[in-house]
């Protein structure tokens, strides 16, 4: 382990307490939803905000107590914030210039990083001259420019259009694999990101972390409803039973059990929202399916070329669900919130894992 | 008819609006007017050229210039520092625009009561030192900067507070320290909002008179600036009198042209992006 920080802190009611560890040359993604603590952790651990109860060590080197320069971090935000009155070369120029490169020195480190990026043919323009895809490039290439051991990514992609995004996504993928001692923590939001860049994640919830382990099993095997929430899958949470998991309430929910789930403990299942079709309440539902629930729809949106439906609870688990469904189901329908709704979730579809507690997530 | 496919705005001000910004501008413009119908043309050359008006002249540019750069030295680092301070920035902010909101005479009373002969900074330089500060051009610098600081730091300190500290950051992640920090960014950054700043400051050290007659005196040469000028030889010599404002009617509207675009400049730039 190279990594290891200890992040406590508080702000207002707000409080953050995160333990963090990774090796060189790995990728952590910290995710949550807005206001969970991720920028902040990130402004810790890059030392911009700062207190006592917080310790990030670097291969035994203690940064707890060194102010942000002396840190040899770098940090590439959601905004590419390039200095307006540098060129893009001397921005990328800035810190080795900073770290007491000369003027000639930097420059050509700036040249080398900007060709990394595949943005030597902007050297010479000012940031306002750069598109956003542009100017966060140049960020990146100035973020590493520096040389950092510990690389800090904060929503680097959340800021920029649908066009810029997936290439950005690829430099990024490029770069943090080719680094072979660098420590990268990528805060975000998006678990595409994640899964493309990190190798593992955790999700952090009201300041603490409550699921941890590898990018592809926190994602595609919640254990919690928030990481479920942010991998875009349905969870429900119960007790391992024999054929598929009981609910608070009684109800059985069919499906598949992973492996290793023994039965009367704590379980979750989890399933896509393509898996969830929705009826009008009263009408016959076609087939045998084994799950079905009354709910009420609470909301209706396009998602992509679906449309999600989002339920409340009418008794039952079918509450704060989502079912993704074609247009045209949701006209024919009239699926408007408000609606009472059957879900119907396939058995095939449900796959049931065990429900890591918060202390068992602390210390995967 | 001409047909035009330029946008423009389809909105427009309230036409009740225009009868009291009309009477705003006319009180701006017609007193000015007024002066400028009073100037003797034929004598105005020898008027401008007599001693009193030249040393005056020379004065009023050699303090105005050297309290401008004495509100740069010490109001740029107040302002960078007001910006950041953690607590009590509205008390403190509000003591750095006292000298705004006072009237300069009981500025320069403030003045003559630290280091005059009879006030403890004043009685110590004398004592200590052997130097008297009233009634010099050094007190007619310091009696400008009083009252002329205020406009540079407020300019600064809005624009610093509006601009946030993210490019600040990001440098410090990227290993400068507080002071390059400030060199190569926070002050570059700061260009226009200061441009703008000097110009105010200049301008209104170059109309001060009541701190100035209070704290320093009107001697010709020595501490008498043409405000100054132009009050003694309104008793004496209206058409002088009337010349003089004329001068600083021009400077004062050189100072704006100088600083037009600029102080447009500052109002889209100032805030940083």
């Amino acid at each position: 382990m190279t990594l290891r920080a200890v992040v406590r802190a508080a702000r207002g009611q707000f409080r953050l307490s995160v333990e963090l560890s990774a090796e060189r040359g790995h990728v952590v993604a910290v995710l949550g939803h807005n206001g969970a603590g991720k920028s902040t952790l990130l402004d810790c651990l890059a030392g911009l905000l700062r207190s006592d109860e917080t310790s990030v060590r670097l291969d035994g080197r203690e940064l707890g107590s060194l102010p942000p320069h002396r840190r040899r971090v770098g940090l590439l935000r959601q905004r590419p914030l390039l200095f307006p009155h540098l060129t893009v070369r001397d921005n990328v120029a800035f810190g080795p210039r900073a770290a007491g490169a000369s003027r000639r020195q930097a420059r050509a480190i700036a040249g080398r990083w900007l060709a990394a990026v595949g943005a030597e043919e902007y050297a010479d323009r000012r940031p306002d001259q750069l598109s956003g895809g542009q100017a966060q490039r140049v960020a990146l290439a100035r973020a590493l420019a520096t040389e950092p051991e510990l690389l800090l990514l904060d929503e680097p992609l959340a800021a920029l259009d649908a066009d810029a995004a997936p290439a950005m996504r690829a430099l990024l993928r490029t770069v943090l694999r080719s680094a072979s001692k660098r420590v990268t923590v990528l805060v975000t939001h998006d678990p595409l990101d994640a899964l493309a860049l990190a190798d593992t994640a955790l999700v952090l919830a009201d300041g603490r972390v409550v699921e941890r382990g590898p990018t592809q099993r926190v994602l595609s095997a919640p254990r919690t409803p928030y990481a479920a929430r942010l991998a875009g899958l349905n969870l429900v949470a119960g007790e391992a039973v024999e054929g598929g998991l009981r609910t608070p309430d009684g109800d059985l929910l069919s499906g598949l059990h992973a492996e290793g789930l023994e039965p009367h403990t704590p379980a979750v299942a989890v399933f896509a929202p393509s898996a969830v079709s929705v009826y009008p309440r009263g009408k016959s539902v076609p087939g045998s399916p084994r799950n079905t629930a009354e709910a009420v729809v609470a909301a209706v949106e396009p998602h992509g070329p679906v449309i999600r439906v989002r339920t409340r609870a009418s008794g039952g688990w079918a509450g704060g669900l989502t079912a993704d469904l074609t247009p045209a189901a949701v006209a024919d329908l009239a699926l408007d919130p408000g609606k009472p709704v059957t879900v119907v979730v396939k058995a095939t579809a449900v796959d049931v894992h065990p429900a890591s507690s918060l202390s068992a997530a602390r210390s995967a | 008819m001409t047909r035009d496919s330029t946008l423009r705005s389809g909105l427009r001000s309230p036409r009740l609006l225009w009868i009291p910004a009309a009477a705003g501008l006319a009180l701006i413009v017609l007193p000015v007017a007024g002066l400028l119908f009073r100037v003797d043309f034929a004598r105005l050359p020898e008027l401008l050229t007599s001693q009193a008006s030249l040393d005056a002249l020379e004065l009023s540019l050699v303090t105005a210039g050297l309290s401008t750069l004495l509100c740069v030295l010490l109001g740029v680092p107040l302002a960078v520092v007001l910006a950041r301070v953690r607590r009590g920035g509205r008390v403190l902010r509000a003591v750095v625009v006292l000298p705004l909101v006072m009237p300069p005479v009981v500025g320069g009373l403030a003045l003559l009561y630290l280091l005059g002969r009879n006030g403890f900074a004043g009685y110590l330089l004398d004592v200590v030192a052997g130097v008297r500060v009233p009634f010099t051009t050094a007190a007619v610098v310091l009696a400008q900067t009083f009252v002329a600081m205020p406009f540079l730091v407020i300019s600064l300190d809005g624009a610093i507070r509006a601009g946030g500290d993210e490019y600040e950051r990001v440098a410090a992640t990227l290993g400068a320290g507080p002071w390059v920090v400030f060199t190569r960014v926070t002050l570059p950054l700061l260009l226009p909002p200061l441009a703008s700043g000097v110009v105010l400051s200049f301008a209104r050290a170059l109309g001060e008179f009541g701190a100035t007659i209070t704290f320093a005196g009107s001697l010709q040469a020595v501490t008498r600036t043409l405000p100054l000028e132009v009050y003694a030889q309104a008793e004496a010599d209206v058409e002088s009198a009337v010349a003089l404002s004329l001068l600083l009617i021009v400077v004062a509207i050189a100072v704006i042209v100088a600083a037009g675009p600029r102080m447009t400049a500052r109002v889209t730039e100032g805030a940083r992006p």
